[in-house]
């Protein structure tokens, strides 16, 4: 069976690699380059452990082909920091303690950065219908709806032209 | 878990997806979002030699107006068909529905022509779509075909498409008048449906004057309530007549719910179906 080169942005920069088109998306991610932020948690599609950003979307990556991948921008956890600052979906999860054992924290701060994207200031229902398909066997959900509230506050207070 | 090994080809257009899948034959398979395929694959139940990827067709991802009806391409993905304002204003049971699917991960790939194509009855857009009388639009190496819906579900995992088929477009009613509802009956935000109701109804002088409802796993396929459509024909008030709703069904036993409650479900819920349709 041919492999295949694919070409890929990660996080901002360039990878290319060949790889077996059975080759899963979050495979490649974790074991090719190494970012092993990005969890395996079902592998069944049900948990959204393996979250990343697809072109800005969140997708499951254990239910995508590397492939599929070709020549698309992917973010995976270790992309929200920027120039050694972290994203306030970072910080908002450590100010509220959006976490316990950790594992579904790096597909829950995916899904709240994009839905901060697209909704600035999102209520309770809206985050907790954002990650719906996200599952946490710790926290019960309280905090982490926090975290991403406390993300949306600060980076509002963070606009050119906010008033803190 | 690692499916096993096959070719792979980015497909450029329709027509290159129909001629790479006859060169390879007859154990290769479209992949679309993949988000029911890939499931299939990585537990073996489904191990295709070759897969056609069709995901990068941007002639196959539109919502059109087509005069009497809207027009889906077939890897229009859920997200897209929920937030089309002209789906919304034309057709908003298809909008709404698409909405309900799986989690948001799953509408970002999944499409509306994958969810049709894998036959699944517990899937809910197919449902909708035989209660509109929807029409689906085939090509293969002969030519283009229309199939009616009521046609379309032959089974199991099972529809009328050949092996070389591509599903290319879903021509839904524009019913901007009709009174619906998509009632998905789950036990979490994100699960499947234990049970699904689609309702389409006409109104008159506040009550019914006619009605299309389907049911979502209740079957082999999705499934006509035709008895529930001859009682309300026949005079039946809402209430009434949805008793019938489990006649002719054969809904299996599974973790969300066994054929008995199933059955007694579909009555509940299609009343409420009829309920919220008269009411918007
Ligand atoms: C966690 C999870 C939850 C889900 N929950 C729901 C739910 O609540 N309700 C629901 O309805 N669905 C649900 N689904 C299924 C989802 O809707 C799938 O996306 C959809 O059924 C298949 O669409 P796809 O584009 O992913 O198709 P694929 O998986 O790529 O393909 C499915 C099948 O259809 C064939 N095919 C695809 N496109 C075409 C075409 N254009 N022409 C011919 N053949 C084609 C493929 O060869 C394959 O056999 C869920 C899936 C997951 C992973
Ligand atoms: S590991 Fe991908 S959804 Fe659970
Ligand atoms: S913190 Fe442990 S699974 Fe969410």
């Amino acid at each position: 069976m041919a492999n295949k080169t694919i070409s890929v942005t990660v996080n901002g920069g360039s990878k290319t690699s060949e790889v077996e088109p059975r080759r899963l998306l979050v495979h490649w991610i974790r074991e090719a380059l190494g970012l092993t932020g990005t969890h395996v948690g079902c592998d069944t599609s049900s948990c959204g452990a393996c979250t990343v950003l697809l072109d800005g979307t969140p997708v499951k990556s254990c239910t995508m082909f590397a492939v599929q991948a070709d020549g698309r921008r992917v973010t995976t956890v270790e992309g929200l920091q920027q120039d050694g600052k972290l994203h306030p979906i970072q910080e908002g999860f450590k100010e509220e303690h959006g976490l316990q054992c950790g594992f579904c924290t790096p597909g829950m701060m995916l899904m709240g950065a994009a839905l901060l994207e697209e909704n600035p200031d999102p209520s309770e229902d809206d985050v907790r219908w954002a990650i719906s398909g996200n599952l946490c066997r710790c926290t019960g959900y309280q905090n982490i709806v926090k975290s991403v509230q406390w993300a949306a506050k600060r980076a509002a207070s963070e606009q050119p032209g906010a008033h803190a | 878990m690692i499916p096993s090994a096959f070719e792979y080809e980015v497909a450029e257009n329709p027509q290159h997806a129909i001629e790479l899948l006859n060169n390879f034959g007859d154990e290769a398979k479209i992949l679309a979002g993949g988000h029911s395929l890939l499931p299939l694959m990585k537990l073996r139940f489904a191990a295709p030699t070759a897969l056609v990827d069709i995901g990068r067709i941007r002639d196959l991802s539109y919502v059109r107006d087509g005069g009497d009806h809207m027009a889906i391409g077939a890897g229009t993905v859920y997200e897209d068909v929920h937030n089309n304002n002209d789906l919304v204003r034309q057709c908003p049971i298809v909008a709404h529905t698409a909405g309900e699917v799986g989690d948001p991960q799953v509408r970002h790939r999944g499409t509306i022509g994958g969810s049709v194509a894998h036959g699944d009855p517990a899937s809910d857009l197919p449902t909708v779509l035989l209660a509109l009388d929807a029409t689906m639009v085939v090509q293969s190496a002969e030519g283009e075909r229309t199939i009616p819906a009521g046609d379309f579900f032959k089974g199991i995992f099972e529809t009328a498409l050949g092996p070389q088929n591509l599903l290319t477009e879903i021509r839904v009613p524009k019913v901007p008048d009709h009174g619906w509802s998509y009632q998905k009956f789950h036990h979490r935000a994100q699960d499947w449906a234990t049970v699904g109701v689609a309702a389409v109804v006409q109104r008159s002088n506040g009550s019914i004057g006619g009605a299309r409802i389907a049911l979502t796993s209740m079957g082999e396929t999705p499934l006509r309530a035709g008895a529930v459509e001859q009682a309300l024909a026949g005079g039946a008030d809402p209430a009434e007549a949805s008793q019938q709703a489990d006649e002719g069904t054969n809904p299996v036993s599974d973790p969300l719910g066994s054929s008995e409650y199933r059955k007694e479900m579909a009555k509940v819920f299609t009343r409420r179906a009829l309920e919220e349709a008269l009411s918007r």
